[in-house]
């Protein structure tokens, strides 16, 4: 495989790891965060609805961030440098849900509220400071208060995009009086979510003119109308999809996320650091990009098939009772 | 920039030595869970179903741990240390890839399938799904196994514009200490585990002195115990004489050997003292160190004053041997329980057993510590120093991150044991 094209390829493949976490894990957290408006019957259904999952689920952000460590070192020391803080906060985050988890189970008495506290505020901090850091990584990490207040923004609307999969997810995997909560949620979810992609899609083209001249100079604009126009109507579909189906909502969710993605993607390329470092010249060496390539290419069907698998064995709706590991 | 560097090393030293402990006891206990499983669909006796059920919730907490720290190191490789994958990154990023690739996504997904399947898979593939989990657990420290190793004994690479790159990587990853570092956490871990597995027993059997399942899973972790001691003692004295031959400054500073000398004595206890290069009271056996570790009594044994760069010594010096302390007092256990256990179990005995829960984590720390800080100055022995490769992040916010991972840690650490010895109570 020639050298021009290695680090494309390496490039599509951590677009998919990290668009594949933010969807997985996006429901989990999404799902987290929507802890304290159910019910303590409730909120065993809704964590039992994503156990099975959620490790395999925060398994593709390492993924991720292995690919960009692997493929662009380069960029992997600037990114994660510039992005200090919020990742510390995002893995401090990440360390108490993923730890409430199974603690919330086995404690009792005021320790139990305390995790199931824990887990919503993990969830929650994670949520942010992935938004965060998105906002910060969009605008190339450039310095200055308004820079910041709109990663603030993207960071707010993140946590409204993962309430919109948690809620859609809820909605396929429960019935009864909690499906119906979910509903509810899902509006919610999906107007703040259509409020920040629409705030995010109209901010980064004004704040950046690399993104301003992608999008907009002619002729292309004509044809790139269609992406922002494909999301609205994923979004309407979810909306009218509410309470009629129980799976169509969360595959209109998941369409905006993948939608949106495309957007971003196209946006930044050919940078893996705005408008500093393009992929070609963020990546490794062609003798690391082909011995890791041999592996992905061997095991990542692999990985697809067996989640697979494991979705089909949990398909259906979650029952109350049967307890932890049953 | 000295701050931040000591602050960057406390920071990941923390993180790392806070992540071993969980996987110590996961790849240990993956593979008792899979003996306790299959005990099961043999037997079809319900006492086995239910220690099994009891083990497997201490092993999904203690995977969930190793996880959430895992996914920290993850980015800590990058924020903290940023000029280690400028320098060797081609050949560190793909072995942690593949460890994503072959062991994570196993691993998470079938402990899903173990965890929650149970009534939704059919036996043999319930079964399965434990050996996979198993499996991924070891195909995981395989592969940051042969990273650690190549830090520490490189081998396989060639240099291109200042960088390296892998020239052959199977001498990467099969590099002269990794089969020694691989056998000898693997049987750490499993040792961690079977003293887990026995101590919590032993918890148990103190307030309810009836449990059968207790009882037999008291004998059981002493015996495995038992066994794979005596094996690691072996198994360290031949990674010892790796390291002497690969890493002569590591032994001279572990052994407190301030100057080269035939017939060298073995330093029981001493105050090693950095400036006067010298050891203050030294408590000495005659001769000891050489035959250790040349198996010769007269044998040449290089000390500190012949290497340019060596590491500090005292840290090396205790740590060891709390590492080997603790190995003894280990062996002496397990074989005092396995002999009595089998007539009667004495309080005394499950006392020591109790007290012993944790002992693997001091002996596994402690032996992380002698192969660590045993590698500096360097971060890849002879290639990169570990002052080169620090990163930019200042010092106040390495402190504000420091805080708080330490206070996350200190809660998550305290929540886990007072978790466990209540599970055992309950």
């Amino acid at each position: 495989m020639s050298q021009e094209l290695l680090p494309l390829v390496f490039a599509a493949l951590m677009g998919i790891a990290i668009l594949a976490y933010v969807v997985l894990d996006g429901y989990d957290l999404g799902v987290g965060m929507l802890m304290p408006g159910a019910e303590r019957s409730e909120q065993d259904l809704m964590v039992a609805s994503i156990g099975p999952f959620w490790d395999a689920n925060e398994t593709w952000l390492v993924l991720g961030i292995g690919l960009l460590l692997v493929a662009f070192p380069a960029a992997h020391g600037v990114i994660l440098g510039a992005l200090y803080l919020p990742v510390a906060a995002m893995l401090v985050g990440l360390m108490l849900r993923g730890v409430a988890f199974e603690l919330r189970i086995k404690a009792e008495g005021w320790q139990r509220e305390l995790w199931n506290w824990l887990f919503w505020a993990g969830s929650t901090l994670a949520s942010f400071a992935q938004g965060l850091m998105l906002g910060r990584y969009i605008t190339g990490f450039e310095p200055g208060f308004g820079y910041w207040l709109f990663a603030v923004v993207v960071g707010a609307s993140l946590c409204g995009g993962y309430v919109l999969l948690g809620a859609t997810w809820l909605i396929l995997r429960t019935e009864g009086a909690l499906q119906q909560k979910a509903i509810a949620w899902a509006r919610w979810g999906l107007m703040w979510a259509a409020l920040g992609v629409a705030l995010v899609s109209l901010v980064t083209p004004l704040v950046s003119e690399t993104v301003r001249h992608k999008w907009f100079d002619f002729p292309q604009v004509l044809y790139l109308m269609l992406l922002p126009a494909a999301t609205l109507a994923a979004g309407g579909w979810s909306w009218v999809s509410l309470g009629k189906s129980d799976w169509k909502p969360f595959a209109g969710a998941v369409a905006i996320y993948v939608l949106a993605f495309g957007g971003l993607a196209y946006s930044l390329f050919p940078y893996v650091v705005m408008d500093r470092m393009t992929i070609w010249e963020a990546a490794a060496h062609p003798s690391a990009l082909k011995f890791m390539l041999v592996g992905t290419a061997l095991v990542l069907p692999f990985i697809v098939a067996y989640t697979f698998y494991s979705y089909r064995v949990f398909r259906g709706k979650v029952a109350a009772g049967g307890g932890p590991y049953g | 920039m000295e701050e931040a560097l000591l602050l960057a090393r406390v920071q990941f030293g923390l993180n790392i030595g806070f992540h071993i402990l969980f996987p110590s006891i996961t790849i240990g206990l993956a593979w008792v869970l899979v003996y306790f499983r299959i005990r099961y669909e043999v037997t079809r006796d319900a006492a086995w179903l239910e220690t099994y059920k009891l083990w497997v919730k201490v092993f999904a907490l203690s995977f969930a741990m190793g996880v959430v720290t895992g996914v920290t190191m993850s980015f800590q490789f990058g924020t903290n240390w940023p000029g280690y994958m400028n320098k060797v990154g081609n050949i560190a990023g793909p072995l942690l890839a593949y460890e994503v690739l072959t062991a994570f996504f196993l691993e998470a997904t079938f402990l899903g399938v173990m965890l929650f399947g149970m009534n939704r898979v059919p036996g043999w593939m319930h079964v399965t799904s434990a050996v996979i989990v198993a499996f991924g657990t070891t195909v995981s420290a395989f592969w940051i196994l042969a990273l650690n190793s190549w830090m520490q004994t490189p081998a396989g690479h060639t240099i291109e514009n200042g960088a390296l790159i892998a020239g052959s990587w199977w001498e990467v990853i099969f590099n002269p200490s990794f089969p020694y570092r691989m056998i000898h956490m693997l049987l750490a871990s499993g040792i961690t585990a079977a003293f887990l597995v026995a101590g919590l027993s032993a918890w148990r059997l103190l307030k309810a002195p009836d449990d059968a399942g207790a009882g037999r899973t008291l004998r059981f972790g002493a015996c495995l115990a038992a066994v794979l001691v005596p094996i690691q003692i072996l198994v360290g004295d031949l990674h010892g004489l790796n390291t002497l031959e690969h890493q002569p400054a590591k032994i001279a500073a572990m052994e407190a050997i301030w100057h080269t000398e035939k017939g060298a004595p073995l330093v029981l206890f001493a105050l090693p003292n950095q400036e006067k290069r010298q050891n203050d009271f030294a408590i000495t056996l005659p001769k000891g160190a050489s035959l250790i570790l040349t198996h010769d009594p007269e044998g040449e044994l290089k000390g500190l004053d012949a290497f340019k760069d060596h590491p500090p010594v005292a840290p090396l010096f205790f740590a060891f041997r709390v590492m080997v302390g603790m190995g003894v007092l280990m062996l002496l256990l397990s074989w005092a329980g396995s002999l009595v256990l089998r007539k009667s179990t004495p309080r005394w005995l499950l006392w020591a057993f109790a007290g012993f829960t944790f002992s693997g984590w001091i002996a596994v720390l402690a032996g992380w510590l002698v192969t660590e800080i045993g590698r500096q100055p360097w971060l890849v022995t002879g290639i990169l120093r570990t002052a080169d490769a620090v990163g930019e992040a200042s010092g106040a916010q390495l402190g504000a991150s420091l805080t708080a991972y330490i206070v996350t840690y200190a809660t998550l650490l305290l929540a886990y044991m007072v978790t466990l010895t209540y599970m055992a109570r309950k």
